[in-house]
């Protein structure tokens, strides 16, 4: 590592390949362990590793490109490679997704819902760029609302169809008692909340106690004024609070619903097995 | 009330039809894997079926499914709890006939995880009787009980029966029990329901 000095900022420290080379040394560490352990996840450490590398390195070279675009039609197309890849994700993180293609819907619709209108209600009413859809505000803002309602979303779903698959006993007892569809499932619809929230709720709580917010980090490197920065982590944590918060509902209302057909049968067959 | 099956077919099982009056007490023998439990699912419309189920004169897939499951009391032959105490998964824990099965007040505040198999049939039985279904589906109701408990389970569900004027299918594996407990006695086979 050296210090540079930096037109602007304060000092950046920079990084050569051999510091990369080493932390991912880390990685190789954690897969062998995990390999040796016989935990089964060196494979997927592996390929995300990859990805991260390959990704963020194409990113480097593209973001100024994509920034210096003043097109709409530029926003939408990026916006929605960044949506489709999220909605795949989502459904690759799931043990047992709905067959077909409700499996991708269901999770690529809700981030569609509540990360595109949580951006656009940030944009227009709060940041208000002139034009809204200026790349530099819109892509990150976007990219960290998909990135949190992602996860959120993709444990929701996993949890909610993975217990509806071990307790449905549990929910077809209650049916046998008179209860409805939507009471049936309550209890696993609140734990799959709870689990698709958590990490969201721990990032509040941590928030300048244990944690330094990436972005709040970041401008304060870049020498902007640490009370702005706090602001703006703040909007942007409640931002994906209200974004991750309403995509898992609306995920969960959703799948809960076709958890069932229309004479309130628990029908697991919709899932993949 | 009546429940009458019409070329009912589910899974590999079927054509099946027969017609059950409404209070009258019917045993269910079966070779076990022929679709007992799946028969039954199928008459409270738990599982697909193709057919005609037909009660009290009506399809049952024209009535609304918690109606038809509040009135057709189904007791699957293992119960399903799903909070961590007994008492919340009855409506009215106080005026439950708890020592007509031979429980004391206290079974209520155990936790479910502490129950034996038995003690879940048994108040699994008082829960589903809490819903004054009009006709009982029973699944081996008897089937993890000693044999005192039995004699218990047994009286409760006739004298539920004569009370209420309800009638019930009770699939049995205890020959001596399913002439005791049947004015008539059924088979289940791949594609016939048979007298016997």
């Amino acid at each position: 590592m050296k210090l540079q000095s930096y037109e602007g900022a304060k000092m950046m420290i920079t990084l050569n390949h051999w510091d990369l080379i080493f932390s991912a040394g880390l990685v190789f560490l954690l897969a062998a362990v995990s390999l040796a352990l016989k935990l089964g996840l060196a494979s997927r450490l592996m390929v995300g590793a990859f990805r991260t590398t390959l990704q963020l390195g194409l990113l480097g070279f593209s973001v100024k490109f994509i920034f210096a675009q003043e097109g709409f039609g530029w926003i939408v197309l990026i916006s929605s490679v960044m949506l489709l890849a999220a909605g795949r994700e989502v459904l690759a993180r799931q043990k047992r997704p709905f067959k077909g293609p409700l499996g991708y819907a269901l999770g690529t619709g809700s981030m569609m819902i509540s990360s595109f209108f949580v951006a656009l209600f940030a944009l227009y009413f709060l940041i208000e760029a002139k034009p809204w859809y200026q790349p530099q505000y819109a892509i990150p803002l976007l990219g960290i609302l998909l990135g949190n309602t992602m996860n959120g979303i993709s444990l929701g779903l996993d949890r909610l169809t993975s217990l509806s698959w071990e307790k449905r006993f549990e929910i077809e007892g209650r049916l046998l008692l008179g209860q409805s569809a939507k009471q049936s499932i309550l209890l696993i619809k609140q734990e799959a909340f709870r689990i698709g929230l958590t990490p969201i709720v721990n990032t509040m709580a941590a928030a300048g106690l244990v944690s330094l917010p990436g972005l709040m980090t970041g401008q304060i490197l870049a020498g902007g004024e640490p009370f702005e920065a706090a602001k703006y982590q703040i909007m942007i944590i409640f931002l994906i609070v209200a974004g991750t918060g309403f995509g898992i509902l609306f995920a969960l209302q959703l799948a809960s619903a076709k958890l069932f057909d229309e004479r309130m049968r628990l029908r697991l067959d919709r899932l993949k097995t | 009330m009546d429940l009458r099956l019409k070329e009912v077919r589910f899974l590999e099982v079927g054509p099946l039809s027969f017609s059950l009056k409404a209070s009258e007490r019917v045993t269910l023998f079966g070779a076990s894997g022929v679709g007992k439990s799946q028969m039954l699912r199928a008459i409270v419309d738990l599982s697909p079926f193709t057919g005609s189920i037909e009660f009290g004169g009506q399809q049952t897939a024209e009535i609304p499914p918690t109606e038809l499951r509040l009135n057709l009391g189904y007791l699957p032959a293992e119960s399903a709890w799903w909070f961590d105490l007994v008492s919340p998964h009855f409506k009215k824990p106080q005026e439950l006939p708890l020592t007509d099965l031979g429980f004391t007040s206290g079974i209520l505040d155990q936790e479910v995880y502490q129950l034996s198999s038995g003690e879940k049939q048994r108040l699994g039985l008082l829960r589903m009787l809490e819903m004054q279904p009009k006709f009982l589906l029973l699944d081996e109701p008897t089937a993890s009980l000693d044999p005192s408990s039995v004699g218990l389970m047994e009286d409760l569900i006739v004298d539920y029966c004569d009370k209420t004027g309800a009638g019930y299918l009770w699939v049995s594996h205890d020959p001596s029990q399913a002439k005791r407990m049947g004015t008539r006695c059924l088979e289940l086979k791949p594609n016939e329901v048979a007298e016997l």
